[in-house]
């Protein structure tokens, strides 16, 4: 496989996103209203001497649940964009005619996607973790890093960034229309928010375990994802199946 | 040879878009395929620039096999393509258009430098370099889409419906752009319904309505399927005149504007001075004779339609 080909493909989309504000913002907005939101709360809820440092410390840790959801919520538009965009345009004919493989096809799509939603993630963390710091100092000592918070970003993260990113590339390819893909893509969360509730009210224990758990289960997706990936990107399949 | 068919055949379920298509173009050679829509033009150049496998038959495309792997990549590099939709990057400026396939050609950075600037000279498009190809009219993007396909050098070039949907300015523009490539010997398969276009640019056609019905230079064509024709104008056209004409036994004789007749003759030498003879001895006065050759069109629709 050339690397090269699929790294083209990769920032021609990125030099696409860059132009389209709508897609700019889905990338900001999300993390920085989490990563600035939540310890503006902790912050008013902190200044309430009766909390207690127990109950600050269950917030932060379902708190950091939530990058995981936004793991699975930021390649959403990315992704649509990328594969819908391509077909609207018409430009998978050209594209498809050059020596570049299918495979490389692929991988460039699924990095277009993935290296954004990460960065993007990875920066709203760092945010959220230097105001945490900032705000439950005096309460907690430095709370982050912690042994979730480096689970969460170095693996939980980078899986559920990739299961998004194929399971919406397999979305993006049956749909025509840029919004139904994402509407349709954004239900991926879904789940991932049931469980973040389920840590909130202390049903399911935020720990090492349960997010290698977690983490087992979406490579098993992310594997299933993709083979049919891999199935559904073969030229023919793009050019007389892909309406 | 640098596109070579037998038998190419094409399914999608039970219909039949391409069969047993046999077709040689040497190279340097401006080839146009002609047909209706649904002919399975489209289907053909697909294949060959291997975007979808045939059913059966073969296809080798400078030496290379469209049905192998490892042949598949090599003819890529070898073919230039402009779909019937452009498909350009309308968010990224024409520089940065040309520069992707460009990478994907691997083009070295200077050679690639050199070459998105010859054509985008060549083509009047330099000062909109970096201009978004969104703001560009209808004609500009068909003359970007001309040089992607051009920029690796390709030996082979599929056009798709070249100048459809353009006006007639632009048209022209695009069709000596052909003309020029023609000088330089590239081949070019040209799939098209323009036929003035065709009889203008192409050294062969080929007539395709799922199988191919014709294939062979205008000139041939027009010999083999339609014959000759004359025309005779008289200063009045009746019953007698026609009647007199008809007893030559002549293939067909047409009446056109009450005063012409337009007959299909095998050897215009000898049975022209017959046809005169016969239209004087019955008192008629001949304006002037001349011979008609059949159009392209009139090729085209007489086997298109069967």
């Amino acid at each position: 496989m050339d690397l090269a080909n699929a790294w083209t493909i990769a920032s021609k989309d990125f030099s696409i996103f860059r132009k389209k504000k709508s897609v700019l913002y889905s990338l900001i907005a999300l993390p920085l209203f989490v990563s600035i939101g939540l310890p503006a709360f902790i912050q008013i809820l902190i200044t309430r001497p009766r909390i207690p440092v127990g109950t600050i410390e269950l917030f932060l840790n379902s708190f950091s649940f939530l990058f995981i959801v936004i793991g699975v919520f930021l390649p959403v538009t990315l992704a649509s964009y990328s594969i819908v965009g391509e077909k609207i345009e018409k430009n998978l004919e050209p594209l498809l005619s050059t020596p570049m493989t299918d495979g490389e096809f692929l991988l460039g799509k699924t990095l277009a996607a993935f290296l954004p939603a990460l960065a993007s993630t990875y920066g709203g963390a760092a945010i959220f973790m230097t105001l945490m710091d900032v705000v439950t100092h005096s309460r907690l000592g430095y709370f982050f890093p912690n042994w979730n918070m480096a689970v969460i970003l170095l693996l939980t993260v980078p899986l559920v960034c990739l299961f998004s990113v194929e399971a919406n590339i397999i979305i993006s390819s049956r749909i025509n229309d840029i919004r139904a893909a994402t509407q349709l893509g954004s239900l991926l969360a879904i789940p991932f928010g049931v469980i973040y509730v389920m840590f909130e009210i202390n049903f399911l224990h935020l720990n090492i375990g349960s997010l290698l758990l977690i983490c087992a289960v979406v490579t098993v997706a992310d594997l299933v994802f993709i083979y049919l990936t891999k199935v559904i990107f073969r030229r023919e399949e793009i050019l007389t199946k892909w309406r | 040879m640098m596109i070579d068919t037998e038998n190419l055949t094409r399914k999608f379920g039970s219909l039949t878009a391409v069969e047993n298509l046999s077709l040689h173009v040497d190279e340097g050679e401006v080839f146009g395929f002609l047909g209706p829509n649904g002919a399975g033009k489209t289907t053909t150049v697909r294949m060959l620039c291997c975007l979808i496998p045939k059913t059966s038959g073969e296809a080798k495309i400078g030496g290379y096999d469209i049905g192998n792997e490892t042949d598949q990549k090599n003819i890529r590099k070898i073919i230039g393509l402009l779909p019937e939709n452009v498909g350009l990057y309308d968010d990224l400026s024409a520089y940065r258009n040309l520069d992707v396939y460009g990478r994907l050609y691997k083009q070295a950075e200077g050679l690639r430098r050199e070459r998105i600037e010859y054509f985008l000279k060549l083509l009047g498009l330099w000062e909109k370099k970096d201009v978004a190809v969104g703001t560009f009219s209808k004609g500009m993007k068909q003359k970007l889409a001309i040089a992607r396909a051009l920029l690796h050098d390709p030996k082979v070039l599929f056009l798709d419906e070249p100048t459809a949907n353009l006006d007639p300015e632009t048209s022209k523009t695009v069709r000596d752009f052909i003309l020029e490539l023609k000088k330089e010997k590239r081949t070019i398969f040209l799939n098209t319904h323009n036929l003035d276009e065709a009889e203008r640019v192409c050294d062969r056609v080929g007539i395709m309505k799922t199988k191919l019905i014709a294939v062979g230079t205008i000139e041939k064509l027009r010999e083999s399927l339609t014959g000759r024709k004359t025309v005779v104008q008289v200063n009045h056209l009746d019953e007698q005149i026609i009647a007199s004409v008809e007893k030559l036994g002549l293939k067909s004789i047409e009446t056109v504007d009450d005063n012409k007749l337009v007959i299909e003759v095998n050897d215009p030498d000898k049975e022209n001075p017959d046809i005169v003879e016969a239209i004087v001895s019955v008192g008629g006065r001949v304006q002037f004779v001349t011979g008609a050759s059949p159009t392209l069109e009139d090729i085209y629709l007489k086997l298109v339609r069967g």
